[in-house]
């Protein structure tokens, strides 16, 4: 080695450091090794191909919107039906609802043991009337005046629940989601199970309680349960314990008493669920049945759910224009909320 | 000339010393007196013991109204049918045990009517949770007109019991709708008095069903919705499919919502008793005989003592339904958040 120049050395060790390098042989790649004219119709296959790919997948996407369309169009189309088909119907004259429909209501039970027949024969599913005669809903209006009264029944037994409940529900679900402890939740269970039980199981005790504060029969047998039932406490709690905590302590840091906190932050922000609530508190108590039935035995007080559920053969040419009037509020109150609804009931089942 | 790198270190050397020298010194001035920590610590507690007062106070303060009226109108009724059930009759305050529970417990209309109640409850829930729930599925593949869709299937929950049953009579009786366009062919040979039949719970889960599944659907697609479509993003990346995505991904995020819904639909699952009572009365076809009926019945034959025992029945079982649910969700958060 002594016999190497410095010169030498150091090509020797270039070399040697160069050697690492040349391993790596580059090779020529897919497309080099292609001349141009060759790589032009590549090109030209492939852009055909991806567009063929992308125009399926397209036409793929289409159909299963279109499926999708028909299958949301006909569970739409079942469940719109016989809104559809008792307004329509509301507008055939009395003696068109007899010849239509009478069959049915003399096959129905209580009937049929009356001497009736069950004989077998069709109805005429009849969409469109014949003749648009508003005289249901004259026959109704005049020949019955029952009818406004039970209305304003009705009316009268809702609006103070809805109202009441709300104003009780809004405490204590504020309440309940404000200060949360751990025994606390107890409670809140137990409201839980309370909202749960059908009617029938505090049937008795209720009547007797009524009854012991001299109630029975009055609107206030009624109106007091409807007030204080939790409802509307089980879900305004899940939707104010959404309610940042820090929107509270800024409000506290400006100086905002408890009750401001409560009229000023809490219940305009969920101004959404409160509206929400009222529709769905309307609908459920607009239907009930069993309670005016048991603790409203009065004719004269009860409202149009029993009345309408107690319209037999004989009324069926007033029926489908009753059940027309008795769900117009409803309907109404839907399509002018359905945005407050929507998301009031969204905002309460996720956490 | 030092180089760089022991110029650097100079540097760091001297950083240290300078944070060492801020250290701040003991000072037997400030030094804390034992009798004034336990001065301070007086002062917290009494305090935190204010806090706790005071907190205690507003919720007590907010909640009265609806407790007292929770008391007079639910939890005193319940204290009372839960003495009832112990005694001979309303009357005859006798203590007789669990008399009058074994006297429902044998009682074949209690059974049939609890078997009709569970075996409804038990199809028509879960049933109406999954349709809901590929019903919002299909809806959230921004499916053009979703919000028409969603206003029509919403729709049907609005439209009164009195309404409800007037339309299914004309489809459901002998010589209704259904009959009519020969429904019947899929089950039996000839016509079928639907409600009278052993058919008639399918009618009642097709009324429930038509009831339910817009709500629970809006609540489905609102959980859908609030998914962060980042994470779904990034799973795509990594080579998830849609059915992976779908399990491992958004059934995560509907978990909650799965619960409260569950929880909805089996209070309108016993909501259902008003329409089967308002179409078929007191005494139904023994398929829909529901524990409702039961007790309303036990009512009107002045059974108190009957009644009261099959309402604590109720209540144990419900209490324990949803005592299971609610402690399934509470072990699923805690494994979210853990």
């Amino acid at each position: 080695m002594s016999s190497m120049t410095e010169q030498q050395r150091r090509d020797a060790a270039t070399n040697a450091r160069r050697k690492v390098f040349t391993k790596y042989v580059h090779e020529p790649s897919f497309f080099e090794k292609m001349n141009d004219a060759e790589r032009e119709a590549f090109f030209k296959k492939e852009k055909t191909r991806s567009v063929r790919v992308l125009r399926r997948r397209m036409i793929m996407h289409r159909i299963s919107t279109v499926i999708g369309i028909l299958i949301a169009g006909s569970v739409s189309l079942l469940a719109i039906i016989p809104v559809f088909f008792t307004f329509l119907n509301s507008f055939m004259s009395s003696a068109e609802i007899a010849h239509n429909y009478g069959v049915i209501f003399q096959s129905l039970s209580g009937h049929a043991e009356n001497g009736a027949t069950y004989l077998s024969q069709s109805p005429t599913l009849t969409l469109v009337p014949q003749k648009v005669t508003i005289e249901q809903y004259l026959n109704l209006l005049f020949m019955s005046p029952t009818y406004l009264l039970k209305f304003w029944n009705s009316i009268i037994l809702v609006v103070p629940i809805v109202v009441g409940q709300m104003a009780v529900s809004c405490l204590a679900a504020y309440s309940f989601a404000r200060y949360r402890r751990k025994r606390r939740e107890i409670l809140f269970f137990s409201y839980i199970i309370l909202m749960l039980m059908p009617f029938q199981v505090t049937l008795v005790p209720n009547y007797m309680i009524s009854e012991q504060l001299g109630i029975l029969n009055t609107r206030w047998a009624i109106i007091l349960p409807g007030i204080f039932s939790t409802f509307a406490i089980f879900l305004l709690t899940k939707y104010m314990r959404q309610i940042p905590i820090a929107y509270i302590e800024a409000a506290k840091l400006d100086g905002a008493t408890e009750w401001q906190i409560f009229t000023k932050i809490a219940v305009p922000l969920c101004k959404n669920a409160i509206f929400a609530l009222t529709i769905l508190l309307f609908i459920d108590y607009w239907n009930m049945v069993e309670q005016p039935l048991v603790l409203l035995n009065v004719v004269d007080k009860q409202p149009m759910s029993v009345f309408l559920s107690q319209i037999n053969e004989a009324e069926i040419g007033i029926a489908f224009a009753a059940s027309a009037l008795y769900m117009i509020p409803p309907l109404l109150i839907f399509l002018w909320g359905e945005e407050y609804l929507v998301e009031g009931i969204s905002r309460s089942g996720v956490k | 000339m030092p180089s760089s790198e022991e110029k650097n270190n100079d540097q760091i050397t001297e950083v240290k010393e300078t944070r060492a020298d801020r250290k701040p010194q003991a000072d037997p001035a400030l030094a804390i007196d034992p009798e004034r920590l336990a001065r301070m610590h007086e002062n917290k507690k009494r305090f935190h013991r204010k806090r706790r007062i005071k907190d205690w106070a507003m919720f007590t303060g907010y909640l009265t109204p609806s407790l007292v009226g929770v008391m007079v109108f639910f939890f005193l009724p319940l204290l009372m049918i839960l003495k009832t059930s112990f005694q001979r009759s309303s009357t005859n305050t006798d203590f007789v045990g669990i008399e009058n529970y074994e006297r429902v417990l044998t009682n074949e209309a209690f059974i049939n009517s609890a078997k009709n109640s569970l075996t409804f409850s038990g199809i028509a829930v879960p049933l109406s949770v999954v349709l809901a729930l590929l019903l919002a599925i299909l809806l959230n593949t921004k499916l053009p007109g979703e919000s028409v869709f969603r206003s029509i299937l919403l729709n049907p929950m609005m439209v009164p019991v009195a309404s409800v049953v007037l339309i299914w009579q004309v489809f459901f009786s002998y010589n209704g709708m259904a009959n009519g366009w020969g429904l019947y062919k899929l089950f039996e040979d000839g016509r079928i008095d639907w409600l009278k039949s052993d058919h008639s719970q399918l009618v009642i889960l097709a009324l429930f069903l038509w009831k339910n599944l817009g709500y629970n659907m809006v609540l489905f697609l609102a959980a859908l919705n609030s998914i962060d479509q980042e994470i779904l993003e990034a799973a795509t990346m990594d080579g998830a499919g849609s059915i992976t995505r779908f399990f491992r991904i958004k059934m995560h995020f509907l978990a909650p919502t799965l619960f409260f819904v569950a929880i909805m639909s089996l209070i309108n699952s016993f909501k259902i008793f008003r329409e089967v009572y308002l179409l078929t009365g007191d005494h139904p076809y023994r398929n829909l005989y529901m524990l409702q009926h039961f007790m309303n019945n036990a009512f009107t034959n002045l059974d108190y003592s009957k009644l009261s025992a099959g309402a604590i029945i109720m209540c144990v079982f419900m209490i324990v339904i949803v005592g299971a649910l609610f402690f399934a969700e509470s072990k699923f958060d805690a494994d979210m958040e853990g």
